[in-house]
């Protein structure tokens, strides 16, 4: 037999377990914003949260008033309540109220929705940065500089950035969540999309591919650097150089050049259709997310698809021995 | 209409054979219910293999394409074989009892329905047999993912066997339109149809055009991926974005599809067990209307990341924004339909309160998604996995179990466990709270959607995800409570009453439980809204009829919906594997039944006014 205060018990357990969900609070990503975009869309987004959980409130006590007050009784079975069928004044109230709270939450919408599309527009001297999503990594143009690179997108601190955004292959979807909110890249050059944003402080803020694209779309992850304008010349300057080759990673090029040179740029102005290797070495991931170190990349290099399923790179464990694959990492790692 | 008396003979068929070819409303709601049931649990299934995936980082239950696969199939499974054949299910039984009416408009369109979404369901599930690769770019497979870049078989069987599937849920549709236009009993005009018959009459209307662009853009993916059609390659001269916007003009109907059936039980639950009537019918009326036609309105709020522009933006906000009003006119009307009445939590009546703060919650997170440029931040996140399921669970489901507890007395003859029910209510309540609010939270700190794995290390991810899958867990084992439940009252004898909650409103509490096979010895009168209400409340024991005692009129049962489905099924398996024996057989199978049916009058058979009078007919 269920006693009463366990029917008592059960709901409240219910209501304390939904609070509870929300435990482990950590302030990251939209919730952290480090620039003007990510800012301003934060504050809509609060706003709105605002009057809806006004709208909550209202709704939760007349919801809990109503079951509580109006439980069936003892010694009611006989009586039929008043059949009501209506109140103007009620209906019209919980019309026009909620008119009025869409109104004030359309407005800024419109605003910031249009202020984004203008601010993307590129003006004379701005800085665009081309941006071509790939199965499953990332390639960063940068047309002034005339700079080629992969995964890693530097930004010089406060200044507007432009992104122009397409495709390779499949739609997918460029976010970095602490400083905008994302915009698809597609295929085909009718759809290019222009995002712009804008670091207002300097430090490694985390991309994510966010359209599903196949198997790996979990793991296309990006990194955007924001660095001090110096700091950010010294980087364009030091990509601008080539490394050179010396005794010690002379048999690593001469077996990169005939087996990745195909796939893989390292000249820092060129495309290629995968990432372009140039100053590979001081990249923090391999394929993205895979911590860049000797052991990981003889690794990646044996059977990439192991570790990143569907990438379009061939696994090299038939092709190469563990020795040559060890002179290659030694290369790479030389590419500064 | 009809040559009157023709006589025909009754065709008698029984056990297996009885259920493949019956007509009968009654029988094929029956079918539709177990079949979407069955789908409903093949998708929870789906869904806790996702969920035990992601409760760890880096987690290896299962491989990155196996997952792709288990989320398309958990989408389009319940979508398309679970919630809406469940609802078809009740469609089907109880809207001809509640119109007075004895079956729907169209019998045989109604079981070739039935087959063909069936047929097209097991053709959607065939590479967990066959092993030839399953679908695995969305439910919402965006091109040119789900063409150029999926080759093998696994997206022919999503476009091929959402299209035989599709068929069915276009000929309900049709159906119940004009069912519900035409057969309404004498007395009964629009504005005294109960609101689950307008709420049905809406999201057949709304079936009517969504599932046709569907079909037509189904049609363009099969052209691009088997016939070398271009539609949507951009190098040919195609665009990819186009399928999105075919897409989601069904798409976005289509979840009103799902909720305004939700809204219809909920008016029916509520008023009867508060024992007091629906407060503001009218607006109620109009309001789904609105909701309706707005759902056309809105559909590249799904877009709003693929650079449409700040005009396009703006203005699909605005008019997404503006459904949540008659939205919350239809909560608060509830509410005050139990405002100063007498409530009884019984187990339908507790699905049915307890989806008004669980959508709700769906709802304000959905004005939230409209805002164009704060969905900038949350699109294909969990922010919005978060909305759509409060809404489809706190929505569509909640109804679906009401539904199942308030109706299966008069569908079965017994009324289900109410013990069991409550605990399926509460377990379900939290469970689905703990899988779903955080990841509102998980969304918007980076975790985007339809990802197989998280790395290690970030802030509070692990734990989030862990909670969810808890969340899940429960949730599966209330569905298997309401399986149970099910078995174990189909065990017990048939002895439900007419009116087994005493306070029955509509016409399907005035006859027996379940109704005979003909439904109304007489065709009922209606003098009011709430028609049977009325009559009780006059001191009736039974409905006025409105014509005397007579022969009366009903179809015979067919073989050639089933065969019919099964030709369209292998013609399909034809297609996707390029053999043309496959093709033109089974094409040649559906096209030889057409013309059997079409040549072969069948003037079906009279039930006489001797054997109504006596024990009456068997259902």
């Amino acid at each position: 037999m269920v006693k009463r205060w366990m029917k008592r018990l059960v709901p409240l357990m219910a209501m304390m377990v939904l609070f509870l969900t929300g435990c482990d609070f950590q302030l990251a990503g939209a919730l952290a914003p480090k620039g003007p975009v990510a800012e301003k869309q934060l504050e809509l987004i609060l706003w709105s949260l605002i009057v809806m959980i006004f709208v909550l409130l209202v709704v939760f006590v007349l919801f809990f008033t109503a079951i509580f007050r109006f439980r069936r009784r003892r010694g009611q079975d006989n009586q039929i309540p008043e059949q009501i069928e209506g109140n103007h004044k009620l209906e019209a109230t919980w019309t026009i109220i909620p008119i009025f709270l869409l109104f004030i939450m359309a407005v800024p919408t419109v605003a910031l929705t249009f202020n984004l599309e203008e601010e993307a527009q590129a003006v004379e001297g701005q800085r665009v940065i081309k941006v071509v999503g790939k199965q499953f990594w990332w390639e960063f143009t940068y047309p002034e500089e005339g700079i080629v690179t992969a995964q890693e997108v530097y930004i010089p601190v406060g200044e507007k950035v432009v992104f122009e955004l397409s495709s390779a292959d499949v739609i997918h979807s460029f976010w970095v969540p602490q400083l905008a909110g994302k915009k698809d890249a597609n295929p085909g050059s009718k759809t290019i999309n222009y995002l712009y944003l804008q670091a207002d402080e300097p430090g490694v803020y985390k991309g994510k591919c966010t359209e599903l694209c196949g198997q790996s779309h979990a793991l296309m992850d990006f990194k955007l650097i924001a660095l001090e304008k110096d700091e950010y010349e010294a980087w364009v300057a030091d990509m601008l150089l080539t490394a050179e080759v010396t005794a010690e990673t002379q048999l690593g090029a001469e077996l990169f050049n005939a087996k990745c040179l195909v796939c893989h740029a390292v000249d820092p102005g060129m495309s290629s259709v995968g990432p372009n290797l140039n100053g590979f070495a001081d990249r923090m991931y391999i394929g993205g997310f895979i911590d860049n170190n000797a052991e990981k990349l003889a690794q990646w290099i044996k059977n990439p698809i192991g570790m990143k399923p569907g990438v379009t790179m061939p696994p090299f464990e038939n092709e190469l021995t563990t020795d040559e694959i060890n002179e290659i990492v030694k290369y790479l790692q030389s590419l500064h | 209409m009809a040559h009157a008396h023709a006589h025909g003979h009754k065709k008698r068929y029984t056990g297996i054979m009885d259920w493949i070819t019956t007509v009968d409303h009654k029988k094929i709601g029956i079918l539709y219910l177990f079949a979407g049931l069955l789908f409903f649990a093949i998708g929870g299934l789906e869904a806790l293999f996702i969920r035990l995936q992601l409760a760890y980082p880096m987690n290896e239950v299962v491989s990155a394409q196996r997952f792709n696969e288990l989320i398309t199939m958990h989408g389009t499974t319940m979508l398309f074989l679970a919630a809406l054949p469940i609802l078809y299910g009740f469609f089907n039984y109880i809207i001809p009892l509640q119109i007075g009416a004895r079956d729907v408009a169209f019998p045989f369109l109604n079981s070739l329905g039935f087959w063909t979404f069936f047929f097209g369901g097991i053709l959607l599930n065939l590479g967990f047999i066959t092993g030839d690769g399953l679908p695995d770019s969305g439910w919402t497979a965006y091109a040119p993912l789900a063409t150029e870049y999926s080759p093998g078989t696994g997206m022919d069987l999503y476009s091929i066997g959402l299209q035989l599937s599709g068929i069915g849920t276009l000929l309900g549709g049709l159906n119940f339109v004009v069912t519900i236009v035409n057969m309404r009993a004498p007395g009964m005009t629009m504005m005294r149809m109960p609101l689950f018959v307008w709420t049905a009459f809406i999201t057949s209307i709304l079936i009517v055009f969504a599932f046709s662009a569907l079909a037509v853009g189904l049609l363009m993916i099969s052209f691009d991926r088997l016939f070398g059609g271009n539609f949507f390659n951009t190098a040919a001269g195609g665009n990819e974005i186009l399928w999105q916007h075919i897409f989601w003009i069904f798409g976005h109907p289509e979840v009103y599809i799902l909720v305004l059936p939700a809204f219809g039980i909920l008016s029916e639950v509520i008023p009867t067990f508060s024992r007091k009537r629906l407060f503001g019918y009218t607006s109620m009326v109009f309001a789904t209307s609105i909701i309706g036609f707005l759902g056309f309105m809105v559909w590249a709020h799904h877009m709003f990341t693929v650079g449409m522009g700040a005009v396009a933006n703006t203005m699909f906000a605005v008019a997404t924004m503006l459904i949540a009003v008659p939205t919350g006119i239809k909560i608060f009307n509830w509410i005050f339909t139990m405002w100063k009445g007498q409530v009884r939590f019984t187990t339908a009546n507790l699905f049915a309160i307890g989806f008004i703060p669980s959508f709700t919650v769906g709802g304000v997170t959905g004005v939230m998604l409209a805002m164009a440029a704060s969905d900038y931040v949350f699109h294909d996140t969990y922010f919005v996995v978060a909305h759509f399921h409060y809404v489809i669970v706190g929505g569509t489901v909640h109804g679906i179990f009401a539904a199942l507890f308030y109706w299966f007395p008069k569908m079965f003859g017994r009324t289900l466990n109410e013990t069991l029910g409550k605990i399926t209510f509460w377990l379900l309540l939290i469970g689905f709270n703990l899988t779903f609010f955080i990841q509102h939270w998980l969304g918007v700190v980076g975790m985007p959607r339809r990802v197989y794995t998280y790395l290690d290390g970030q802030p509070g991810w692990n734990e989030m995800n862990f909670v969810s899958t808890i969340g899940a867990i429960l949730m599966g084992v209330a569905v298997l409570l309401v399986v149970i439940n099910i078995v174990i009252t189909l065990m017990k004898p048939k002895n439900a009453p007419a009116d087994p909650w005493e306070d029955g409103r509509t016409m399907e509490w005035a006859i027996s439980s379940p109704p005979p096979e003909y439904n109304f010895k007489q065709t009922p009168l209606v003098r009011g809204l709430d028609a049977w209400w009325v009559e009780k409340r006059a001191g009736n024991k039974e409905m006025t009829p409105a014509e005397p005692v007579g022969p009366i009129h009903m179809p015979n049962g067919s073989i050639l919906p089933f065969i019919m489905s099964i030709g369209l099924f292998i013609a399909g398996i034809g297609f996707m594997y390029d053999t043309l024996w496959a093709i033109i057989g089974g094409l040649a199978v559906l096209v030889i039944c057409m013309i059997l049916r079409s040549l072969i009058d069948d003037p079906g058979y009279h039930i006489e006014p001797e054997e109504i009078e006596g024990k009456g007919v068997k259902a």
